[in-house]
């Protein structure tokens, strides 16, 4: 069950490492070596480095040795750390004191006392007496430099600013590197696998699994028609070919999935804006003739859903996060409580809940037009390749249970996101040209958070596997997030293979053996998925699978057969404009429509392996608590959290397998009951909440202490007065009344 | 419910109108303990009854459906207030109006409390949960602590119980001297013991310093005495739950704190929790912003005006300050607020659960509240306002739920520390209000047992319990022992209790969290123990597997809410 494809030995030695050594005499260097990868090369370090920990619970800081490499910033300790505690979840590729150069979100200077933000251009002269590093997945690393010799703490400065926020070249990525001095990655071929949808055969295999009926196009195999698109792809069969090059591929509907009825979810980019009378006619026709086809795949029912119009703009996801991430960034005790006073509205005041929310109503309106009502929909936005993303991966994520399982996300990824050709080098910011940053993906994985804690028996994957795909995306060594679109990683694979003299492979982060171990690759899944049973699997195999899935909700209007929806009729009228989006949206009464969809579904037994919908009321979008406060000292539970349920369950499970296996090997049977699991492990008892990320902490510890007060007296001063009131009323009133 | 008659004949034709799901007609009835609502209109039958103890309030509402129509509102207690529409022809002189006001406010009617006419009985005896001799058991009388009978007949203190635990070396005309120096004659007395470092916690009303810093010799050798029973620390902690301007307010009138300069080696901590009153507003913008509808946009920065989990989270860092000190300074601990009856007695039971598992045991939590609460006299009667019309007394207090908060958050934090589950948590609130049971009602031990004699005239809300503790069992229990529990008292990881504060508004049922969760999970588990245990009769016997057990069916979304069954 816990195999995740290649086996989990396989692991480069670093045996050998191209180690070089710039900086020549010094003696605490040779000794203290952070374990290089292959390809990893050291830019410039300085020693000694203090690293300060804002967590006073700990003891002081740690003296070391500061690296750049053309990977990380690594920080390695002069002591030995004799640690209690085995980490039982650590990372292959980087540790707790190593910070992937891409990792990097910020570095703020310690200019004598005074803290300023450092950008790529400024401040590189006058170093600073230590640097503060926030991190894309959320830590917080404070050095001082002061010990270290002047000449070096420049320099180690300079290094880390120039590596790590410096616009730089594709080449510059440190994969590239990486896949040069690696073997190239085992192919795997256990099942289930990742469909990468690289090649036809991955396709054709999605297709037939969903039972779609659409045209297979080979002809962008070399990228003739768009450098947007995938080589292969699937369109409606009514679309003709000589309409296909005519915007560079925009306005053709991609097929993303095809529903058990027939009915089908595709995507497309809107085309160009333009001014001109006769082009504006011509696209018109255009999306028409688009339009039909999709209308032709079933029933001749179409909705083109706009998502430029209604969404959340790329710039406003990225502002959200930037003020929502702030909130988690915390170097400063004082700072943190003081935080938390007004902890509900400043998350509110970010909007990146509400924004959440939007895209899984937006998922729901769409699965209601698939489920209900067996509508094809078309998914319209400006590039084609953003919310399009997010909004058709959630609406699989909630129709289709496959997609649930941890093979069947990734391969939901690759198609609709990898292959799918969202930009995932420049709104990831890997290159440091922050104008085109926005975190698209990690906005996608939030929803599927949500609906995994709200659902969480539905999935295989679990919370953790989330958050470590977050990290992933900044850990610049995955084929998976480095690239703006499969035409560029196709082309930039060839071109590297030619100068290198060999086929180059950039390992994808489905390999997840490169990071994690066996035993850590078990926090992946979650122990709380319920797989499919027997008799289920087999009802489902005797049976259409048709009568089975389809619900049967309550249909306010028959689906108009043959006929273009309403809708889309008044869109047609519409279609003069100078652009032909802004009429495709929704109407108004879609949030009324939602909920009765919603509540219908309420009302039936839950089905984990069928339609899966989120609760988008007020407290049931939540805060990602392990993937934003694992970091924060204060506010670890420890021996406390759902994980102590989750490993109730888990001893469950394994005293069920251990008695399986008594019974195969047939050995005389000793009481189970012995090995009781109501003993308490104590390693349990001091866990964090946020296991297996934080670490576990030893002996005895002291609670976090708020340090502030609230100011809730402050508007209600005549209350908080009034008893005193009351008490200076006579002796006898004193009994009767209010005094507390 | 044995012991209740129908008061009224049925008024029929009423017009339910429900904020959630529109309106609906149906038959409205009322008996002396419930109100029923059924329509027939829907499928299935919509229902709706409501305890007449939760209910605070009684308004007649001129709607403006129509001229003929007559409005009622029913202001709950428990975060709902359903309005009903009659048409007057129908109703002419709302009877309905009347038995109703009648019976949910029996106190101010000349009337019996239901509990007294609550006839059911239950195998076990839920008034024999608490018996304090026994509770001290063992390990007192010792050295340095004894239990003093002194309280007998309630004379040195008549908001304590009978038995207290003091100071061996104390005399009893010591005592009373003592009393007549803190507020309300409420003398220091023991609440907990810490097995091993002997360190206490001790709870007591404020010393009644005044203006001019009056001094008690036998007050400030009673603090001694405490603080030289525990070997461990030369200092004792005072941790006042009162805000230090509100306290010096209460010097200037008489009442006051321990200065430092008389009571040496004491530290005095000011909690700075504010009162009842700005608790009870607290909780009254709490149902501005849940009932009937939340504000989907604004529902976070509504959570937060409400300051409601502020409170929480002071109250909760309070306690495990009070924790910490005893646990890792092994330093006694004095806790007093003015009285020593509402936030004393939150942060002293809130400590006591941090700190022994016992309290987090489904019995143990019985106990404590038995005990820090019901015989250290909070005054349920005043806070609640049982069968009491007053609806605008200022005394009422919604502390004994917002202790109850404390401990779902605490539950939240530790989901496999407790015993009991979180209906538990919701039927006692259900109770406090519902007048079925003896247990929350009166003001005191001394008005409970020796003016009213109430274990032999009403039934225990833990005789119920007891009685089906399977229903609030958590199943993911696992003993602790006496492991100590910090929750963490930060805004980051509080949590609106939806379950309970929203639970009358069905979108907010389903997903909750806690309550489906534990629930998906319980089912899980029961199938998986009971593959474990067909396994097991397997192996005992020496058979093979022969099939896998088939999936229990799937749980239904539509849950109802957690609320109490009778």
């Amino acid at each position: 069950m816990f195999s995740l494809g290649s086996n989990g030995g396989k692991y480069t030695k670093p045996s050998f490492v191209s180690y070089v050594n710039p900086e020549k005499g010094n003696d605490a260097l040779q000794e203290k070596n952070p374990v290089f990868l292959p390809g990893e090369v050291v830019f410039c370090s300085a020693s000694p480095v203090l690293k300060c920990t804002h967590d006073d619970l700990l003891e002081g800081s740690i003296m070391g040795t500061l690296f750049c490499t053309n990977f990380r910033i690594s920080f390695v300790s002069d002591q030995v750390l004799l640690e209690d505690v085995v980490q039982p979840f650590r990372n292959r590729l980087y540790g707790e004191n190593d910070i992937p150069l891409t990792c990097v979100d910020q570095i703020y200077g310690d200019y004598d006392e005074k803290r300023k933000l450092i950008t790529n251009t400024q401040m590189k002269n006058k170093h600073p007496n230590g640097i503060i590093v926030h991190c894309k997945d959320l830590r917080v690393f404070q050095f001082s430099l002061k010990l270290a010799k002047e000449e070096a703490a420049k320099k180690i400065f300079q290094g880390i600013v120039r590596h790590s926020l410096e616009p730089k070249s594709l080449r510059c990525i440190f994969a590239f590197s990486y896949c040069e001095n690696i073997a190239g990655a085992p192919e795997t071929q256990n099942k289930p696998r990742t469909l990468m949808f690289e090649n036809i055969v991955d396709w054709m295999e999605e297709m037939k699994r969903t039972k779609g009926n659409c045209k297979l196009l080979e002809i962008n195999k070399d990228f003739t028609i768009s450098q947007k698109l995938p080589q292969f792809f699937f369109i409606p069969t009514n679309v003709l070919e000589k309409d296909l090059a005519a915007y560079q591929g925009k306005g053709v509907p991609i097929w993303c999935w095809s529903h058990h009825s027939g009915c089908a979810l595709f995507k497309t980019a809107s085309l160009p804006l333009v001014q001109e009378e006769s082009f504006l006619r011509a696209q018109k026709l255009y999306m028409e003739r688009m339009l039909n086809a999709v209308a032709h795949n079933y029933l001749y029912a179409v909705k083109a859903v706009d998502l430029s119009e209604t969404l959340p703009s790329i710039q406003d996801i990225q502002q959200s996060y930037s003020r929502f991430k702030q909130n988690f960034l915390i170097d400063n005790i004082g700072e943190f409580w003081i935080s938390d006073m007004k902890w509900f509205s400043t998350l509110e005041t970010t909007r990146w809940l509400s924004i959440i929310r939007q895209c899984l109503h937006k998922a729901v309106e769409v699965v209601e037009y698939l489920e209900k009502e067996n509508t094809n929909i078309l998914l319209i936005e400006d590039g084609g390749t953003d919310l399009s993303c997010v909004i058709s991966s959630l609406v699989q994520l909630m129709l289709d249970p496959h997609y649930r399982t941890l093979t069947g996300f990734q391969s939901l990824v690759q198609k609709e996101w990898v292959v799918g050709g969202h930009n995932f080098l420049e709104r990831c910011n890997h290159l440091n040209n922050k104008d085109k940053e926005s975190p698209v993906f990690l906005l996608f994985l939030e929803c599927v958070w949500q609906l995994l804690q709200q659902h969480s028996l539905a999935f295989q994957f679990s919370e953790t596997y989330l958050t470590v795909l977050s990290d992933s995306i900044s850990v610049a060594i995955f084929s998976t997030f480095i690239f703006s679109s499969p035409y560029q990683r196709v082309s930039s694979m060839k071109t590297e293979s030619q100068t290198h003299g060999s086929l180059l492979n950039i390992p994808s982060v489905w390999d997840w053996s490169l990071q994690f171990d066996c035993k850590s690759q078990e926090f992946l899944f979650n122990p709380l998925y319920r797989e499919k049973s027997k008799q289920e699997k087999t009802r489902n195999k005797n049976q259409r699978p048709k009568p089975i899935r389809q619900l049967s909700l309550p249909n306010a209007t028959p689906p108009k057969k043959y006929f273009f929806k309403e809708e889309t009729e008044s869109l047609r009228k519409m279609l003069r404009g100078t652009r032909i989006s802004r009429w495709m949206h929704l109407s108004d009464s879609a949030q009324a429509s939602v909920w009765e969809f919603y509540n219908a579904w309420q009302q039936k037994p839950l089905d984990y392996h069928g339609l899966l919908l989120p609760d988008l009321d007020g407290p049931a979008i939540r805060l990602w608590m392990q993937r934003y406060l694992r970091w924060i000292p204060e506010v670890q539970i420890f021996g406390g959290g759902d994980i102590t349920l989750v490993n109730k369950i888990t001893s469950l499970s394994q005293e069920l397998e251990e008695l399986r296996m008594e019974l195969e090997q047939q050995v005389r049977q000793a009481d189970p009951r012995c090995k009781s699991t109501e003993t308490v492990n104590k390693s349990t008892i001091r866990m964090s909440c946020f296991f297996p990320f934080a670490s576990c902490r030893s002996g005895s510890f002291k609670p976090a202490i708020p340090t502030s007060h609230c100011d809730g007296e402050m508007d209600m001063g005549h209350l908080a007065e009034r008893e005193d009131e009351d008490t200076e009323l006579t002796d006898n009133s004193v009994i009767r009344g209010c005094a507390d | 419910l044995p012991g209740k008659c129908l008061s009224q004949p049925q008024s029929k034709n009423v017009m339910y109108i429900c904020p959630f799901t529109g309106a609906v007609s149906g038959t409205l009835t009322v008996t002396d303990y419930k109100l029923y609502f059924k329509s027939l209109e829907r499928e299935p039958p919509f229902v709706l009854d409501i305890n007449l103890g939760a209910i605070s309030r009684l308004d007649t509402i001129g709607m403006q459906i129509g001229d003929n129509d007559m409005g009622m509102e029913i202001v709950c207690k428990d975060m709902r207030s359903p309005r009903f529409a009659f048409k007057r022809e129908e109703h002419p002189k709302m009877e309905i109006f009347e038995t109703l006001t009648k019976h949910a406010f029996p106190l101010s009617n000349d009337l019996l409390l239901f509990a007294f006419l609550y006839k059911e009985k239950f195998p076990v005896d839920g008034w024999k949960v608490y018996d304090p001799v026994a509770e001290w058991g063992g390990g007192l009388p010792n050295e340095s602590w004894t239990i003093s009978r002194i309280n007998s007949s309630y004379e040195v203190c008549d908001t304590y119980p009978s038995l207290l635990v003091v100071p061996t070396s104390i005399k009893d005309d010591e005592l009373k001297r003592v009393a007549a120096f803190r507020a309300k004659h409420r003398i220091p007395v023991l609440s907990w013991i810490h097995p091993e470092s002997q360190a206490t916690i001790v709870r007591c009303g404020q010393p009644l310093v005044g203006p001019s810093d009056r001094r008690c010799k036998e007050d400030e050798r009673f603090l001694q005495t405490i603080l030289d029973a525990n070997a461990q620390s030369h200092k004792l902690s005072i941790f006042d739950a009162r805000q230090g301007s509100v306290a010096d307010t209460n010097k200037a009138k008489d009442g006051g704190y321990e200065s430092e300069s008389f009571y040496p080696n004491v530290e005095l901590n000011f909690l700075e929790i504010p009162n009842i009153h700005v608790m009870r507003e607290s909780l009254r913008k709490v149902k501005e912003a849940v009932y009937p509808s939340i504000d989907e946009a604004h529902w976070l920065s509504a959570i937060d005006s409400t300051h409601w989990l502020e409170y929480i989270r002071l109250l909760l860092a309070g306690a495990v300050r009070i924790a910490d000190k005893l646990e890792s300074g092994k330093t006694s601990v004095v806790v007093h607020c003015s009285d020593g009856w509402d936030r004393t007695a939150q942060l002293s039971s809130l400590a006591m659960l941090m700190l022994d598992g016992y309290y987090r045991t489904l019995r143990g939590f019985q106990v404590l509240l038995e005990k820090e609460w019901l015989s250290f006299g909070h005054r349920f009667a005043a806070r609640v306002g049982h069968g009491d019309e007053n609806h605008a007394n200022s005394e009422r207090s919604p502390l004994f739920v917002q202790f109850v908060d404390c401990v779902w958050q605490m539950l939240r934090q530790f989901p496999s520390a407790f015993e009991f589950n979180e209906l538990f948590l919701i039927t006692i609130l259900d109770h406090l209000y519902s007048c079925l049971f003896g247990t929350f009602l009166y003001n005191s031990e001394q008005e409970r047992v020796s003016k009213v004699c109430l274990p032999s005239k009403t039934v225990s809300l833990w005789s119920y319990i007891n009685s089906q503790a399977e229903d609030f069992t958590n199943p993911f229990y696992v003993n602790y022992e006496n492991h100590v529990l910090y929750p963490v008292a930060s805004l980051r990881h509080l949590e609106f209790w939806v379950s309970y504060y929203v639970r009358w508004n069905p979108r907010m049922r389903p997903q909750m969290p806690v309550h489906q969760n534990l629930k998906e999970l319980l089912i899980l588990r029961t199938e998986l123990q009971r593959k474990v245990e067909e396994l097991q009769r397997d192996v005992s016997s020496l058979r093979s597997i022969t099939s896998t057990p088939d999936h229990g069916p799937s749980p239904s979304h539509t849950s109802t809410p957690l609320y109490t069954t009778v």
